[in-house]
């Protein structure tokens, strides 16, 4: 190319420079009904397979339990999908287009999916109602996040969530005052501001009393076809009461997969959960 | 605060050129210079609060910005002096002609303009902490490994610019200056201007760190410091706020070195040393973390006594540092500032 043509193709008015366009993932694409692949991931740490050819899928507005002993794998999994740990080989998607292992945790933040920590963590120093504001959906670039004001339908969108997570009363009281299961609910409130399609849910019902766990059950259940969700939780009562769907992991693969009969009256289920 | 600090920018030079020698009234030039001094101190103990108070990044090398924009300031200072130096040399400063160099370094060059030297001041600070921020941010360097490499920085550059070989001056810094923009740094009226443009820089860096930490960035800070990891599996790509808080912060540092060196008329690798950064440290600590104002009256409280026990008991002054710091941590976790707001709390 001549000097005066490359000078031309700069000096267009009529398209923006390519480093100028900003890098947005493609959208959410679930054509074929289901919202996440993975398919033979491995991950091993210093020769321990935590996930050996590990294949899951995820249909759009499905409730998905997932059980397992200690150590197989589960919450390795969840580091997987929000792009904490990179898996050694295999392939993880987001819908038809999305692919999740060459994005970070904030690109995989904005692209829909929530992750709720097993052990609940909220921003303790921050009122309830600050915390929901923090987690909102919207451009969180350092500038924007210096300026950004709250606007009217953003309040409405939060006091929503609020009356959701059942916590509209307790709005002004610093997060770190809540109680174990509150916070739980809160970090589950934050999620949904982020309008996510895919929430993670890591034992929401550890350290509930009974009640509390029955309404995390109605929220989670209440949540279910409009967003999809993974739930990993060791308590069989509360995975019974919510399940549609169960898998079980054991040595970071898939055990057995099916409704909760089925999984319980599995052979190798029985194996590995009760001993030979 | 912030009204106490116009009382104090008015108060004070008036007091120093219009009241007589002989009022009781009257406050010395040397008080007032060592008052500017103590406003400079503040402004860096701000530039930490914002960056270890808020965003929790223990930064044990603020003494490198504050010293570098300090150098800045020095070295347009050095170039104003002219023919008048002690070899009367009009392009070299003494220290070079002492050393037998025969032109000016080309990092000198630029530096008889004050605009010039004026954008070092933001500019040096201001890339070093955004070239070594986004190194270490970038690989998720936090909390004392962290605190170790800012500790490294300030102490690779002590011992670079103790060189002569650098042009900084070596081990007797930058001094013996005479004028700054046409004023003669010796009068009364220039101390008084230099005064106010501390307490102006001050209540300016308290204004802007108190619109930051007031906006959804500061309350996004906060969040950083208590739970890295929910900050960014919500979205935010935390080693950019980091950088950018980083930055800000080392230039308000840079700044307040600025305006320290015409004051003390002096700056020497002295400031880079490693102490001098976990002073700053202190001074914040005793004055209590995370709140603006707290920084302020604890870098006054602790310059305060410093001036007055190593007048007093020269010897004691590190021992009293030493068990100040000891103390404030066992008993005042929140700093003297913490005193006051339990007892809002319990009212």
């Amino acid at each position: 190319m001549s000097v005066l043509e490359s000078m031309r193709s700069f000096m267009r008015r009529d398209q923006v420079f390519e480093f100028l366009i900003p890098d947005t993932p493609p959208d959410l694409d679930l054509t074929h009904g289901v919202i996440l692949y993975l398919e033979e991931i491995s991950v091993s740490f210093d020769g321990f397979k935590a996930i050996d050819d590990l294949n899951l899928y995820i249909d759009d507005g499905e409730l998905r339990c997932i059980i397992g002993p200690n150590g197989a794998g589960k919450t390795t999994m969840m580091d997987i999908i929000t792009g904490k740990t990179r898996p050694d080989s295999g392939s993880a998607w987001f819908g038809q287009q999305i692919n999740l292992l060459k994005m970070d945790e904030p690109e995989i933040a904005a692209a829909g999916i929530g992750r709720k920590f097993q052990k609940p963590t909220v921003f303790e120093h921050h009122a309830v109602i600050e915390n929901l504001e923090l987690a909102m959906a919207g451009d969180k670039r350092v500038w924007t996040t210096l300026n950004a004001r709250l606007s009217g339908e953003q309040r409405d969108h939060m006091d929503e969530i609020l009356h959701i997570i059942g916590l509209n009363k307790q709005s002004a009281n610093l997060a770190g005052s809540l109680s174990h299961g509150q916070k739980q609910w809160l970090e589950i409130g934050m999620l949904l501001m982020q309008n996510p399609k895919l929430l993670l849910v890591d034992e929401p019902a550890a350290g509930m009393t009974h009640q509390e766990m029955e309404r995390t059950a109605e929220l989670l259940t209440s949540l279910a076809g409009t967003h999809s969700i993974i739930v990993v939780e060791h308590d069989m009562d509360f995975v019974r009461s919510i399940a549609q769907k169960v898998t079980v992991l054991h040595q970071g693969g898939v055990l057995a997969e099916g409704t909760m009969d089925e999984v319980q009256n599995n052979q190798r289920v029985i194996e590995v959960y009760l001993g030979e | 605060m912030l009204g106490l600090l116009l009382l104090t920018t008015l108060v004070v030079p008036v007091c120093n050129l219009l009241v007589p020698d002989s009022s009781g009234l009257h406050i010395s030039t040397y008080t007032m210079t060592l008052l500017g001094k103590y406003l400079c101190y503040a402004l860096l103990a701000v530039a930490v609060d914002l960056v270890w108070g808020y965003l929790g990044i223990l930064s044990l090398g603020h003494g490198a910005f504050f010293a570098l924009g300090g150098y800045a300031m020095g070295m347009y200072l050095m170039r104003q002096i002219g023919s008048r130096g002690m070899y009367g040399n009009p392009v070299l400063p003494d220290f070079m002609v002492f050393l037998n160099w025969q032109e000016l370094p080309w990092f000198w060059h630029g530096f008889h303009w004050f605009w010039f030297a004026m954008l070092m001041v933001i500019l040096v600070p201001g890339l070093l902490a955004l070239a070594f921020g986004w190194l270490a941010f970038r690989s998720r360097v936090t909390g004392v490994y962290l605190s170790i490499m800012t500790q490294a920085l300030t102490y690779a550059l002590l011992l670079a610019f103790f060189r002569n070989e650098m042009g900084f001056g070596g081990n007797n810094g930058l001094t013996d200056f005479k004028d700054i923009l046409g004023f003669s740094l010796q009068s009364d009226a220039t101390r008084a201007a230099l005064f106010i443009a501390s307490a102006a820089a001050l209540g300016l860096g308290y204004l802007s760190c108190l619109y930051i930490t007031r906006s959804r960035l500061g309350r996004l800070c906060t969040a950083i410091r208590d739970q890295e990891n929910r900050t960014r599996f919500i979205g935010y790509r935390v080693e950019n706020f980091k950088l950018w808080i980083f930055t800000f912060s080392a230039i308000l540092a840079g700044i307040a070195g600025a305006l320290y060196v015409p004051q003390v008329g002096i700056i020497n690798p002295g400031e880079f040393a490693p102490l001098a950064s976990i002073e700053i440290v202190i001074w914040v600590a005793v004055g209590g973390r995370a709140t603006l104002y707290g920084a302020v009256a604890g870098a006054l409280m602790v310059n305060y006594a410093k001036s007055y026990l190593t007048g007093a008991m020269p010897d004691a002054w590190l021992f009293a540092l030493g068990a100040l710091f000891v103390l404030v941590t066992l008993l005042l976790p929140r700093g003297v500032t913490g005193l006051l707001r339990k007892k809002e709390v319990n009212q």
